[in-house]
């Protein structure tokens, strides 16, 4: 690195000490909720294994009928059978659970601080900065700090795809509050609303297309963290187009990486929001 | 005590709206206000009543202030300054609290653009002021039905608000604010967003309605013609100010200044003059007297026919001069000759009056609310009355 006139300002030493610190101090804290993570990704997948492939693969030809019709049905029922004759079905439903987790965490997370972005325009601009950082930041940066508090394996792994799905949903949170018409507010407030109300009635429901598009994206983001979760030991798919990639292995890659795209083409036409007309 | 009181009632929009206050006070207009701090006087100093089962309509053009000021009054805008009482108690003083029960129990709104949920059936719109009040879910979807009923919507309870047309849609809106039953009702430019001939329906059904309810309604419009027609007072507007409140005739007849006189020069005056101003003095008999005495008036007065009443004045028809001629000759009573004709009331518009005073030979007879006669119409009066050339105000008769 250059040496400039000026002394280099130690900020990667502070990020250091930042973290060593979070480690020293709230070491348990984490530790404990890596546990849990780790519990509950584990749950989903034995819940996964009990139900078994042909069932699970039904189940989800069901709501892809129910919710889209006929022709995503069938790609779900080709995808799901390929992915299933291919052998890759233990890694697939590692990869979901770990998807499923960190997606359902970033909406656990993600959708109050969207709505508070959403009707507070300080914290909205305080966060908005924040959520750029986290998006732009390779995403490869967060498993080092991960890895330190959560250890290796699956938590770290849904720690960093929290952290690099959850800004869409935020995000889109945010607007779709933002967008619901001024004089449909002005209605729910002269009927005596409380904010609550306000929102519970009003502003969710009104935003639920945004906040669902959001939503999607987010999925697909955590979707594309997959391989660099492997890279700190999370199980599934991505730890075998990992391995492919190492090894050379164009075979491997080639069946590892069609079944991520299967699972995301799935999960994003399953989680668009277009209401079925009849 | 008047329903709602306003008294000195500001709102400046901006960053210190006391410093706006302070100008105002000290006689800055509104443009020499926004020219030096940037700031928008939205309403400045506005004072009014309304009374109970009223419709008072405040008018003006666009940026005048009129919806802000109708917003001042369920505070859905925070004043800068002054009271604003309904039934007696001040609102600008209330806590959140209180103030939401004022807007459950005690005032609704209608919207310009209508401001249903899109997310919910017609029914369940109607239903929301109730649904936010807790209460329970099948005596609200009752009330809302009935609410629904009232506005001729009946059979549209589950459509969603995107389904019906615009008229239907405000007709949804006007069905919201009556589900929870409140005292009053604020319509902002409740009707402008309409087209002329279904926003004219919805006027008469506005009419209608308060002829049965008697809610007190503050009623938004920037159209003259709308605000004469359903305004038992109207309160002008003018770059925030209030320049005048009368009633239609008032405003048209006395303008305040230059300016209300500019508005309502184009105005239709067919529209606004009624059958009272333009009457003049009747002849009138009562029946009781012979046909004789009929004659000997007619003679006198060169007229061929005249107006017969009862011994409490009430109007029964008229006696045409031949009758009279023959009944004297086979001493008839006056009652036996007397002929049907077509009273109109004293508050018909000038635009009636013309369509009947055309087919008739005879002139009008003018009754008041208890059917007593009070002064007659000929034609000549009608067409100058169109013409712009009114009587000297209060010829009435008696």
């Amino acid at each position: 690195m250059n040496q400039t006139i000026l002394p280099k300002i130690p900020l990667g030493h502070w990020a250091d000490l930042f973290v060593q610190f979070i480690t020293d101090h709230f070491g348990m804290f984490f530790g404990s909720l890596a546990n849990g993570i780790e519990a509950f990704v584990g749950g989903l997948v034995t819940f996964f294994n009990i139900i078994t492939p042909i069932p699970f693969i039904l189940v989800f030809v069901f709501i892809a009928y129910w919710r889209r019709g006929w022709t995503i049905a069938l790609f779900t029922l080709l995808g799901l059978g390929l992915i299933y004759d291919l052998g890759y079905w233990q890694h697939t439903m590692q990869t979901f659970a770990l998807v499923v987790t960190s997606v359902l965490l970033s909406i656990i997370i993600g959708l109050p601080l969207g709505i508070l972005a959403g009707v507070n325009n300080p914290f909205r601009k305080f966060i908005t900065p924040l959520l750029d950082l986290m998006q732009t930041m390779p995403s490869f940066v967060y498993l080092i700090p991960a890895i330190f508090l959560f250890g290796t394996g699956m938590p770290p792994g849904v720690v960093a795809t929290i952290i690099f799905a959850m800004p869409p949903t935020i995000r889109m949170t945010s607007l779709g509050i933002r967008q619901v018409p001024e004089d449909l507010i002005e209605a729910s407030d002269a009927f005596g609303s409380t904010p609550w109300q306000k929102l519970i009635k009003v502003q969710l429901p009104i935003s639920m297309p945004t906040i669902m598009a959001g939503v999607n994206q987010s999925i697909m983001l955590a979707l594309s963290m997959v391989v660099v979760a492997s890279l700190v030991g999370a199980p599934g798919l991505g730890a075998d187009v990992y391995l492919a990639v190492t090894s050379l292995r164009t075979d491997i890659g080639f069946e590892a990486g069609l079944a991520i795209v299967i699972i995301a083409i799935m999960l994003d036409r399953l989680s668009q929001n277009t209401r079925r007309h009849k | 005590m008047s329903k709602i009181e306003v008294k000195q009632a500001t709102k400046v929009f901006g960053k210190n709206p006391k410093l706006g206050l302070s100008y105002l006070k000290k006689g800055l207009t509104k443009s020499e206000i926004k020219k030096k701090t940037g700031m928008n006087v939205g309403v400045s100093n506005a004072s009014f009543q309304v009374e109970e089962g009223e419709i008072f309509v405040i008018m003006g053009l666009s940026g005048s202030g009129k919806s802000t000021l109708v917003r001042l009054l369920n505070r859905l805008i925070e004043p800068t300054s002054g009271t604003i009482a309904i039934d007696g108690q001040d609102i600008t003083l209330m806590n959140k609290k209180e103030l939401r029960d004022t807007r459950r129990r005690g005032i609704s709104m209608v919207f310009q653009r209508f401001a249903l949920f899109p997310h919910r059936s017609i029914l369940e719109n109607v239903a929301y002021g109730l649904e936010i009040q807790q209460v329970d879910k099948k005596e609200r979807l009752e009330k809302a039905a009935k609410a629904l009923e009232i506005v001729g919507l009946k059979g549209y309870e589950e459509s969603m608000p995107d389904q019906l047309s615009g008229g239907m849609q405000q007709r949804v809106g006007l069905a919201r604010a009556l589900a929870s039953d409140t005292d009053i009702l604020l319509m902002d430019e409740a009707f402008s967003a309409l087209d002329p001939l279904i926003r004219k329906d919805m006027q008469d059904e506005l009419l209608d309605l308060q002829s049965e309810m008697h809610k007190t309604i503050v009623f938004i419009t920037h159209d003259l013609d709308e605000a004469l027609r359903i305004g038992d007072r109207i309160a002008l507007m003018k770059d925030g100010r209030i320049v005048q409140i009368g009633s239609a005739e008032d405003i048209l007849m006395n303008p305040a200044n230059e300016y209300v006189e500019n508005f309502v020069e184009d105005v239709d005056m067919s529209k606004i003059i009624t059958a009272g101003r333009i009457m003049s003095r009747a002849e009138a008999i009562q029946v009781d007297r012979g046909p004789r005495v009929a004659l000997k008036i007619m003679s006198d007065d060169g007229i061929s026919s005249i107006f017969a009443v009862d011994k409490t004045k009430k109007f029964i028809g008229v006696i045409h001069a031949e009758d009279a001629a023959n009944a004297a000759k086979e001493e008839q009573s006056s009652r036996s000759i007397v002929k049907k004709v077509e009273p109109v009331t004293m508050d018909t518009r000038l635009t009636d009056l013309f369509e009947l005073i055309s087919k008739s030979t005879l002139p009008l007879p003018v009754i008041d609310d208890m059917g007593r006669l009070r002064g007659l119409i000929r034609r000549p009066a009608v067409i100058q009355a169109l013409a712009g050339n009114l009587p000297s105000q209060r010829s009435e008769v008696k």
